[in-house]
């Protein structure tokens, strides 16, 4: 709302929330790639997801035809997304709720903590949420002297070690269980000091800890993995119980959705909640949904808040083919399937949205420029399109946003005329990755030897404000961390 | 209300810059099971589903559910169990302290060794048994606070699909689906039994 017209799609703003790294991706990967603990961790989990997500899809007869109504469902609701979340906001209200809309992450911040603040609370619980990490309301919470307490265990393994999420699911995925044992031993009160690295000693440790917390916090900051416009209702997937207890034992709930979670109707949650565990955790069903309609007298919180939150989404549905992006259910198996993430991680991205999600995703809700780097962070190898529960078709979205990148410094004449028609040319050949792989070398020798491409690509080489091309391209280095990495 | 007409607004333009395809049409997809409700094919298919998730699950008749229920909560060493205000008054163990809920505190709740509950569904392919808070089964929390849930289903409450499910269930009320006990999989990806719900979920399949 600060710089552009009432009514023009906007990006999310800078300097607030977690959607911009503090460098670009060739740089963190780099780093990351020189941690072999962390290229192990993220092995064996991925390897343990896909094995376990393949076995449960297989067992489910019609997918392709629930992958495509999953799609069909998205592109309605895009459609129609402004009519939906007018209907949403009507049932929501009409069930007891209380509906505030945030243009951005600086608006949905203020909202939340005043919300808080209104209870006189000086601390929340939250359930793991994407939406609450993209606009850094643990920080504002922070500023306003209010104590947010993260519950998903994850999430808790993450805060506990000041650490930064990795993974849209598991955001300790790049910690295995010696590593979260110390951070136990560590941080937490009173925590055993006999503790062993038993997966579930850990989690009875996370059980003790909690339990007070669950018990005398009086509000909850919570996502939302869907919203049916057609009743009001919203749902949150989870395994542990964290999640129950947050939407159940506090008088008052706060959630927060980004505007692209909304659905149609009731039925299509049908095709949801069969797609999203399969995809995800790799179970048939996860361990728990919860569905709130509003208020429920006498049972559950008596104060119910949705937050519908824009913060960009507004800039991805104007683009035409970037609009799909939106249809992410944040299943994060393109992110498990993923070559570069699993050797990376999800640091090296930036942005709370890793690996193909988010080099789709962060560029288009910040815009291309502050997040410059992220189209280029994948081979094109399309094992994201093949997992993704949805069918987004993040290899043609990849190439799109390059385009667009080119157009954009050509239109702010930051490039001349030609280098952009050799960019653009370029990101034409990174679609084709033998073509591509053939161009990146080329110029990586040329900027070496000082020569010139032919045209079209010798006016990317000749480029003066070129980016500086590191001595290794990203696919050199990626092809032979391939080769390394083989077993 | 202005966040509300800016948000709106730029929605508004951003699919006037791009008008999408109306996509009203929703492909096929399969929203019923090949076994009707209650099909005992289908109930072991349940049984079988939720023994895999760590469930334990149990065969009663109808009249040896109260019994049946006794013995779970014996093996368990529960000394307390808390019942909604609705369960049938056949199925209340014996030989056990049996509280009603009548708006206990979550404190009073957390105390309670075990819940008694019956479902609203249950779908035998996921594996799953949905809760809807009605009188039978008590509000959320109830249901939540006790480390140990015994769940009662009759036969006819068992069907083959989630979408079978929807279309049985009333959107208004409170709802929690529950596949197996509190798990995580966030050590390693790997699921573990055990976290903040009830960490022993039993399951007792009626024959009506
Ligand atoms: S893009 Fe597709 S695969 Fe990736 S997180 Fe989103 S829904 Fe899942």
């Amino acid at each position: 709302m600060t710089e552009t017209f009432l009514g023009l799609p906007a990006t999310a703003p800078p300097g607030v929330g977690h959607l911009r790294g503090d460098e670009p991706f060739p740089v963190a990967a780099r780093r990351a790639l020189a941690d072999p603990q962390l290229r192990r961790n993220l092995r064996h989990a991925t390897g343990t997801i896909r094995a376990k997500s393949s076995a449960v899809i297989s067992e489910v007869p019609d997918w392709p035809e629930l992958r495509a109504a999953g799609r069909a469902i998205k592109s309605d609701t895009m459609a129609r997304l402004p009519e939906l979340l007018e209907q949403l906001e009507a049932a929501v209200t009409a069930a007891g709720g209380t509906v505030h809309w945030a243009t951005d992450a600086v608006e949905a911040n203020r909202i939340v903590t005043d919300l808080v603040r209104a209870t006189g609370a000086d601390r929340v619980m939250k359930v793991k949420s994407m939406a609450t990490q993209e606009i850094g309301l643990n920080e504002a919470l922070e500023a306003a002297g209010i104590e947010p307490v993260e519950t998903d265990l994850a999430e808790l393994i993450v805060q506990l070690g000041r650490d930064r999420p990795s993974h849209i699911l598991v955001p300790a995925i790049h910690r295995n269980r010696a590593e979260i044992r110390e951070v136990f031993l560590r941080e937490m009160p009173g925590v055993d000091p006999a503790l062993t690295d038993e997966p579930a000693a850990l989690a009875a440790a996370a059980r003790r800890h909690l339990r007070a917390t669950f018990l005398s916090t009086k509000v909850a900051v919570s996502g939302a993995n869907f919203a049916v416009a057609e009743t009001g209702t919203l749902a949150v997937v989870e395994s542990e119980g964290n999640g129950r207890m947050c939407l159940t034992l506090p008088e008052t709930l706060i959630t927060v959705m980004g505007i692209e979670k909304v659905i149609p109707t009731w039925d299509d949650l049908g095709v949801f909640l069969q797609l999203l565990p399969r995809a995800s955790t790799g179970e048939r069903m996860n361990p728990y949904t919860s569905m709130w309609t509003g208020v429920t007298p006498g049972d559950g919180p008596q104060q119910v808040h949705l937050v519908l939150l824009d913060n960009g989404r507004s800039a991805v549905l104007a683009d035409e083919v970037g609009r799909q992006v939106l249809h992410c259910i944040r299943c994060s198996a393109c992110l498990n399937v993923c070559p570069v993430y699993e050797r990376t991680g999800g640091h090296a991205y930036g942005s709370v949205y890793p690996g193909p999600i988010g080099a789709v995703l962060s560029p288009q809700l910040t815009g291309v420029a502050d997040n410059a780097s992220l189209p280029y962070a994948s081979s094109l190898c399309g094992a994201c399109f093949d997992a993704c529960p949805v069918m987004i078709d993040i290899p043609s979205v990849l190439v799109h946003l390059r385009a667009r990148h080119v157009a954009e410094r050509r239109a702010a004449h930051r490039m001349p005329s030609a280098e952009a028609v050799a960019m653009a040319a370029a990101a034409y050949t990174m679609d084709h990755p033998r073509l591509y792989a053939a161009a990146q070398r080329a110029a990586g020798l040329g900027r070496i030897a000082g020569r010139a491409l032919p045209p079209p690509l010798n006016g990317w080489t000749a480029s003066r404000d070129m980016p500086a091309a590191p001595p290794q391209t990203f696919r050199q280095w990626w092809s032979e961390r391939r080769r390394d990495d083989r077993p | 209300m202005i966040a509300r007409d800016v948000t709106l607004a730029r929605l508004r333009a951003a699919l006037a810059a791009a008008p999408p395809t109306p996509v009203r049409h929703r492909p096929g997809h399969r929203r019923q099971g090949e076994l009707p409700p209650g099909d005992p094919e289908l109930v072991d298919l349940l049984a079988e589903r939720l023994t895999d998730y760590r469930a334990q699950v149990y065969r009663a008749t109808g009249a040896a559910v109260a019994d049946t229920v006794a013995g779970i909560l014996a093996a368990e060493g529960a000394t307390a169990v808390v019942v909604p205000p609705g369960l049938p008054a056949d199925w209340r163990p014996g030989g056990i302290e049996v509280v009603v809920d009548d708006d206990l505190s979550a404190d009073r709740l957390a105390e309670l060794d075990a819940v008694v509950t019956a479902a609203a569904v249950a779908v035998a392919e996921t594996g799953t048994i949905v809760l809807d808070a009605a009188a039978d089964q008590g509000r959320r929390i109830i249901s939540l606070l006790p480390d140990r849930h015994v769940c009662v289903v009759r036969p006819e409450q068992v069907v083959a699909t989630v979408p079978e499910a929807l279309a049985r269930l009333t959107p208004g009320h409170p709802l929690t689906w529950i596949s197996g006990p509190s798990a995580t999989s966030d050590i390693e990806l790997n699921r573990v039994e055990g976290v903040h719900g009830p960490r022993r979920l039993h399951v007792v399949l009626t024959d009506g």
